[in-house]
């Protein structure tokens, strides 16, 4: 069937702002929709709150809305865009979750659009479980038995019969939010209350446990014609029980008979046509009984999802591109594999190597949440590998996960035996956590065999078994003195997946020193293809992946060529930002006639879609990897500034190896990054910084802390994200903080600040070629000093700074990028304090701002950037040093993952904690700020019930808030001190208790959804206990709530807005001419 | 690794030299050197018949996985004279596992090499073609390996079925009352095969290769049925004539299956030709015409019938959407059939497992 002809204006949901579960994965698949689709010619209408995705470029779709992705605002897109169909496949939950919603409420229908790929029955069957399970029974396939209850009584009558452990999955959340395993009667009670409470229905699935299972997912796809292939099988390294987003997971299936898989395949096919998803990719959770080889159905999703992203890249079949042409019509054989070009896409790929994802945690981000993993997904990232067998990619993907490891352990940072009793190790084993594949580690240190191991982790035998052979050659590495010298036994050892760190440590020595003796015995790996069929026919997509064997697959030209090295895992502070940087480079070099050259370890990102760049290498971010693909290469430049701090770890070892690194030199980076050496280079300017001083030991920073007064903000040096910053008040917790952070980070000293409090800060991101500076974009931030900048939102341009200071910005702006001798991107971040500017943050290298900036000014500073690193100046470009004018407002929103760790504080800090982003844009402030609330998922009243409880130095300031909301019909509700303080000034405000004063109390008031707004800065430290649960409250319920006062201000005139006129989308195409 | 390596080396007859170590069996085998892209089935590619005389390049890399079971035998011993991969697992991880890959290819003395670049073996095969091949752990001379490889007769235009044929005739009976009686010519028939017509309600009788058409006939059959096999089909003239002379003679559905396939293509004056290195794996995406379906096929043949050979009273059922081979055909008067991949799986999907039933059908139509 070829494509519908009666089909031209689609419409396409995206994912909104990366979030735990949801992250730039589906970037990838909606880009990859995007492409496909305009390919054929449709016009393409689209909808995503997120600006740091590459599918928000104005390129990319006809008319594309970064608006919130609720169903009110999409249905007035639909009015205006009067799109033929919706395709909600592509956008992962938040999608699917707003095409329900518009088919419900009957707005598809009012507007004649038509849902393509899933049809509306379709997802409801896949996504309620009670129909789910129904639907499972009448293709005659088993799912775990269990009940779907709506109170905890009713769910309290089935503990005997379920018996512990009982899984609790809540209906309708997404990646698996407050679910959980309860192994009692108490853990019971809390998941249960918890599970219901966040359904959005009430309602949850209790049933019984299959932990210890093994695990596997199917991606699927079907056509228009019923014809169904099986794009890839995952097994699960950990066994169920585990999110599949928190598991080590491996592609393809490892310990599955072809008897075992077929009848999978077979499950497999029957449950996407009983569930009747039309075309495109399904995923497919199963579990298999390893003692009798039972299998179960657990779970479906009816759309392209994380797993698909996966599996894309891991068998190189564009899943969401595919998705998206069978969605207009096409069947499977239509659809040429780009890959072969010879072959349609009608076949199931087969991989000739294993692919190995692991999952990236931050629970350092959120003290007080125990690290612990079940069927809630708390990783922020992942990182795949791929490697000629499961040793190498595993290996691999342990080097690639940014967390200072150089593999599986053998790097000097293993958890130490000696120090481990064996109870310890056990209980490591037995209760997962983000470190249970180093207790695997301890445990064979400390002589566990493989059959312990496994009763203690469920991790299959054939998994453990590789890693003993792991284990065993680290071993023989270090036992065999010759080995540097031994070509065989240190080949033996590359292909088993050691990094020369690994060795170097193995054998005391350098990694230089192992490097040397690799090339001195001619060990060095070679470039296998993923071409999705096992080397059948030949690939003309140049993605490659390193191993150690014979043959060296990977051509290289002899074109101009530039490598773009990505960012690694996404984790808190180095996200989705960074891969759009890294794209931009590509799609900018590309255009001008480089080869691009790509280098990342991402499964999840656009940069890794074999497409992107000229050349895809799928490898570690380290020294090592790097080298071998320039020593491979040759290029004329490597480019380390855009993929955050990744590469910027490298670039100075790189250079020292003739690594010829274009843009910014790494010393003028490095130069910005010492505190010292910048404080010289700012005198020297007679740029202003706050006081400041850098501490080796607790007494100094003592003696820091008293010169400059307190309050003042600590940090390690060469961290992103503020890791580890923090306000400090005292010398009490000056010297708490001193002795945590020092042992974090040893190789570094501390640095110690002046706090500016209560100051203004701002975001300068500009372009430098050497000659002219460029200011990109200016941003103020909506929160005051102290919290992170990634977590603040910020306003561009800047609604409230003197002519003046603006001058004296740009003006020290430019002076440092000339200093820094600045090629490409930098970023500056300033701050007012008593109408005195001062300089907090220099960093010559992209930033997270980048992409907001380029879609809130319509210059794509990325692109620019990249142009002038290969040697192209800005007045080449057409660009001179004048900031782009704008005439509406824009509005970053950060948005964070509190909802996901139990005992949390919802505050913000110096310390980064949000995971992604979404862009408001407006005609004014208020518009563009409501419409950024409401694309992080705070819906800002237009009236009810508003509780204040602020602290003594925001009281003075929150009258005035107080009077606008009062005046817009709102009623006040606070606690003691504020209500006296508000009373004396004239404004009426209920009375409510605290927590500790009795009851009710504020938390039972939004408990029971009186409160529709919550405005609560913290008291100081000491006693913030109150302040936390009132928080905490707010998170759970979804009550809207700001901790700062400059956030309390910026609601009001959000909400002062929206009684004038609900937000109207607008799309990017004409806030700017595109070009 | 516990055991002392044992060097192997495989020589090409284009002189290509690999090394590896063996893990299984020793000595010098000589076959053709094919590959196979199927990522499990492994003990169904060792046991089928139609891999008679063939080296066997497994392209996933970690083989052995979940071991062997005597339920997965495709016929009574492997057939692949060696086996050759990246890593073999020592120790099996599946509770249907009755021992380790090793271990069974070490009891039915088949050659097991391990440690060769088998994307590369692979990506060789794929541009030069399937080739006479020699596997050793005896011969250290790489030259003289190659010269041998060279000097080996080769499999073309040998009489392989005749070699994994039933030495009797023998029935297999279906549970309950059949629908139809089949005779079943044994090529080198696979176990599943015999299995899914049974399942379909056949009574089953399964006759040596070289049984003619009055003794076939003399059972009684409702149908006929040519199996799968090994290597060449154009030495096996006794079978093309027995299927000429039931074709012309017997008023029966007939059905073949891959070497039956093409024996009854010759058998009707189509020609043939051989791949170039062939279709082996379980990802081959078939059209079905009449149905205008997509199936996944497993597959394992290295000679195809030229579609523009066949005569008038034929037409194309089935084509390969990767290169165009005529997968399946059948003739448009009377209920004769057959097809080129393989429809029992075993290993690979099921997507083709309706042709069982539907050759009953025709069968019990037939007689009605």
């Amino acid at each position: 069937m070829p494509r519908r002809k009666d089909l031209q204006k689609i419409m396409l949901i995206g994912s909104g702002p990366i979030v735990i579960g949801q992250a730039c994965e589906f970037d990838y698949s909606g880009t990859q929709a995007c492409k496909a689709l305009r390919e054929e010619g449709l016009e393409i209408v689209l909808v995503n709150s997120n600006p740091a995705t590459i599918m928000t470029d104005p390129e990319m779709a006809d008319r594309t809305y970064i608006e919130p992705i609720t169903a009110e605002v999409c249905e007035r897109i639909i009015a205006i865009e009067k799109p033929d169909a919706l395709l909600p496949t592509v956008g992962g939950q938040t999608a699917l979750n707003a095409a329900v919603e518009l088919a419900e409420s009957g707005a598809l229908e009012r507007h004649g659009v038509e849902l393509i790929g899933a049809k509306i029955d379709a997802i409801k069957t896949a996504e309620d479980r009670e129909l789910f399970k129904k639907a499972m029974d009448d293709a005659g396939l088993e799912m775990p038995h269990g009940y779907f209850v709506n109170t905890l009584e009713q769910a309290q009558t089935h503990i005997d019969e379920l018996g512990f452990p009982i899984i609790v999955r809540p209906s309708f959340t997404m990646g698996g939010s407050g679910g959980g395993v309860a192994y009692n009667r108490e853990e019971f009670d809390r998941i249960v209350a918890r599970g219901i409470e966040l359904s959005p229905i009430d309602e949850v699935l209790i049933e019984i446990s299959v932990l210890g299972w093994k695990e596997y997912e199917l991606e699927v796809m079907r056509d228009l014609n019923d014809n169904v292939v099986i794009i890839c099988s995952i097994e699960n390294f950990d066994a169920m029980g585990i999110h599949t987003g928190d598991s080590v997971t491996v592609a393809p299936a490892q310990t599955l008979s072809d008897k075992e898989f077929q009848v999978l395949r077979d499950a497999a096919i029957r449950v996407i046509r009983r569930i009747g998803v039309d075309t495109g990719g399904s995923n497919i959770q199963f579990a298999v009984d390893p003692a009798t080889g039972k299998m179960v159905v657990i779970e479906m999703n009816p759309r392209v999802s994380r797993s698909s992203a996966l599996a894309s890249k891991a068998t190189g079949f564009p899943i969401a591109k595919i998705a998206a042409k069978l969605a207009i019509g096409y069947t499977l054989d239509e659809i040429p594999n780009d890959i072969t070009r010879e072959t349609p896409a009608s076949f199931e790929p087969t991989i000739d190597y294993v692919v190995t994802k692991i999952p990236r945690w931050a629970f350092e981000k959120f003290p007080g949440t125990p690290d612990t993993l079940d069927t809630q997904m708390r990783s922020v990232g992942e990182t795949m590998a791929i490697g000629r067998t499961f040793h190498e990619s595993f290996q691999k993907g342990m080097r690639s996960l940014e967390v200072g490891r150089s593999g599986w352990g053998a790097d000097g940072k293993d958890l130490d035996p000696l120090r481990l009793s064996d109870a310890e190790v056990r209980e490591g084993l037995v209760n997962p956590s983000s470190q249970r594949l180093f207790f695997i580690k301890a445990a064979m240190d400390k002589g566990f065999d493989v059959e312990e191991i496994h009763r203690l982790s469920r991790v299959d035998p054939w998994f453990l078994d590789r890693l003993v052979e792991i284990f065993d050659t680290g071993r023989q590495i270090a036992s065999q003195d010759d080995i540097l010298t031994d070509r065989g036994s240190l080949h033996h050892a590359k292909a088993m997946g050691f990094s020369d760190r690994q060795l170097a440590f193995l054998r005391s020595t350098s990694e230089d020193k192992v490097r040397q003796a690799r090339h001195e015995q001619g060990v060095r790996p070679v470039y296998k293809t993923v071409d999705t069929c096992a080397a059948e026919f030949a690939a003309y997509t140049p993605y490659h992946y390193s191993t150690y064997e014979q043959e060296d697959e990977s051509v290289s030209t002899d074109r101009r060529k530039i490598i773009i090295l990505g960012g690694g895992p996404n984790r808190i502070g180095q996200g989705i930002e960074f891969d759009y940087c890294c794209v931009h480079a590509c799609f900018a070099l590309r255009e001008d006639g480089f080869e691009t050259i790509m280098v990342n370890s991402n499964p999840e990102t656009v940069s890794t879609d074999y497409d992107t760049a000229d050349k895809l290498y799928f490898e570690p971010l380290t020294v090592e990897d790097v080298l071998h693909i320039v020593e491979h290469e040759k290029p004329e430049g490597v480019i380390v500034q855009f993929g955050g701090q990744t590469p910027l770890n490298l670039a100075l070892e790189l250079e020292a190896n003739g690594v010829p690194i274009i843009g910014t030199s790494p010393k003028s980076i490095d130069l910005a990054e010492d505190r010292e050496h910048f404080g010289n280079l700012l005198r020297e300017l007679g740029i202003r910084q706050p006081e400041n001083g850098m501490a080796r030991s607790v007494e100094e920073a003592r003696a820091i802390a008293q010169r400059i007064g307190y309050p003042v903000l600590v940090r390690p040096s060469y961290v992103l994200g503020g890791r580890a910053m923090v306000t400090v008040y005292d010398e009490a917790r000056l010297d708490h903080y001193m002795e945590t952070a020092i042992s974090a980070s040893p190789e570094h000293p501390i640095l110690i600040d002046r706090f500016l409090e209560g100051a203004q800060e701002f975001d300068v991101d500009v372009v430098a070629d050497g000659d002219i500076v460029m200011i990109g974009g200016i941003m103020q931030h909506i929160e005051h000093a102290g919290v992170h900048s990634g977590d603040s939102a910020c306003v561009l341009p800047p609604h409230d700074i003197s002519a003046q200071n603006l001058e004296t910005i740009i003006n020290q702006t430019r002076e440092m990028a000339q200093a820094l001798k600045v090629i490409g991107l930098m970023n500056v971040q300033f701050a007012i304090h008593d109408e005195d500017v001062y300089v907090l943050e220099v960093n010559p290298r992209a930033s997270r701002t980048v992409p907001f900036v380029s879609k809130a000014t319509g210059r794509p500073l990325a692109k620019i950037a990249a142009r002038v690193m290969s040697g192209k100046s800005l007045s080449d470009q057409g660009f001179s040093q004048r900031i782009a004018e704008v005439e509406h407002v824009s509005v970053k929103e950060a948005v964070l993952p509190f909802n996901k760790f139990a005992g949390a504080d919802g505050r913000l800090g110096p310390e980064m904690k949000s995971t992604g982003e979404v862009m408001g844009i407006g005609a004014t402030f208020g518009e563009a700020f409501l419409k950024a609330q409401l694309g992080a998922g705070s819906m800002l009243p237009s009236g009810g019930k508003v509780f204040l409880s602020v602290n003594d130095r925001d009281k003075e300031g929150v009258v005035d808030v107080a009077r606008r909301l009062q005046q817009a019909g709102f009623s006040l509700i606070a606690t003691d001190g504020t209500q006296v303080y508000l009373a004396r000034h004239g404004i009426d405000a209920e009375r409510i208790l605290k927590i500790h004063e009795g009851r009710p109390h504020v938390e039972d008031a939004i408990r029971s959804r009186e409160i529709c707004l919550v405005i609560n800065s913290p008291q100081d430290e000491q006693s913030q206990h109150d302040d936390t649960y009132v928080r905490r409250a707010a998170i759970l319920h979804g009550v809207p709530y700001t901790t700062t006062l400059s956030g309390a201000v910026a609601a009001a005139t959000g909400i002062e807005a929206l009684q004038v006129s609900p937000p109207q989308p607008r799309a990017v195409q004409d806030y700017h001419r595109v070009g | 690794m516990t055991t002392q390596p044992r060097p192997a080396l495989i020589a090409l007859a284009d002189g290509t030299v690999f090394r590896g170590q063996c893990v299984a069996g020793d000595g010098e085998v000589f076959g053709e050197m094919v590959f196979n892209t199927s990522m499990t089935g492994y003990q169904e590619i060792l046991t089928d018949p139609s891999y008679a005389g063939q080296l066997v390049t497994m392209t996933y890399p970690h083989i052995g996985n979940y071991g062997v079971t005597p339920d997965d035998d495709e016929s009574s011993q492997p057939h692949v004279r060696a086996l050759i991969m990246k890593q073999c697992c020592r120790r099996p991880s599946n509770q249907r596992a009755a021992m380790g890959l090793i271990e069974y290819l070490e009891q039915h003395g088949v050659l097991g090499i391990e440690g060769i670049d088998t994307r590369q073996l692979t990506r060789h095969v794929r541009t030069e073609g399937a080739m006479n091949s020699v596997v050793s752990t005896t011969e250290s001379d790489a030259d003289a390996l190659v010269e041998r490889a060279r000097a080996w007769e080769g499999l073309e235009g040998r009489d392989l079925a005749q070699e994994v044929t039933c030495d009797e005739t023998y029935v297999v009976e279906p549970e309950g009352e059949a629908r139809a009686h089949v005779v079943a010519f044994d090529f080198g028939m696979k176990r599943n095969i015999v299995r899914k017509l049974v399942e379909a309600g056949c009574r089953v009788t399964i006759v040596p290769a070289t049984t003619t058409a009055a003794e076939a006939m003399a059972l009684q059959p409702d149908g006929i049925f040519l199996s799968n096999g090994p290597g060449d089909p154009r030495p096996l003239h006794y079978a093309i004539d027995t299927a000429k002379e039931l074709i012309a003679t017997a008023d029966l559905p007939m059905f073949g299956i891959c070497l039956g396939h093409e024996i009854l293509g010759l058998a009707f004056g189509a020609e043939i030709y051989k791949l170039k290195f062939g279709h082996r794996g379980a990802n081959q995406p078939i059209k079905e015409h009449a149905s205008d379906r997509i199936l996944i096929t497993s597959e394992n043949h290295g000679w195809g019938i030229k579609g523009d050979s066949l005569p008038p009273m034929l037409e194309i059922t089935r084509n390969n959407l990767n290169d165009g081979c005529v997968e399946g055909f059948q003739h448009r008067e009377r209920p004769i059939f057959s097809i080129q991949c393989h429809p029992e799986a075993s290993p690979g999907p099921h997507d083709s497992d309706h042709l069982f039933s539907y050759f009953a059908e025709l069968m019990q139509r037939h007689t009605a």
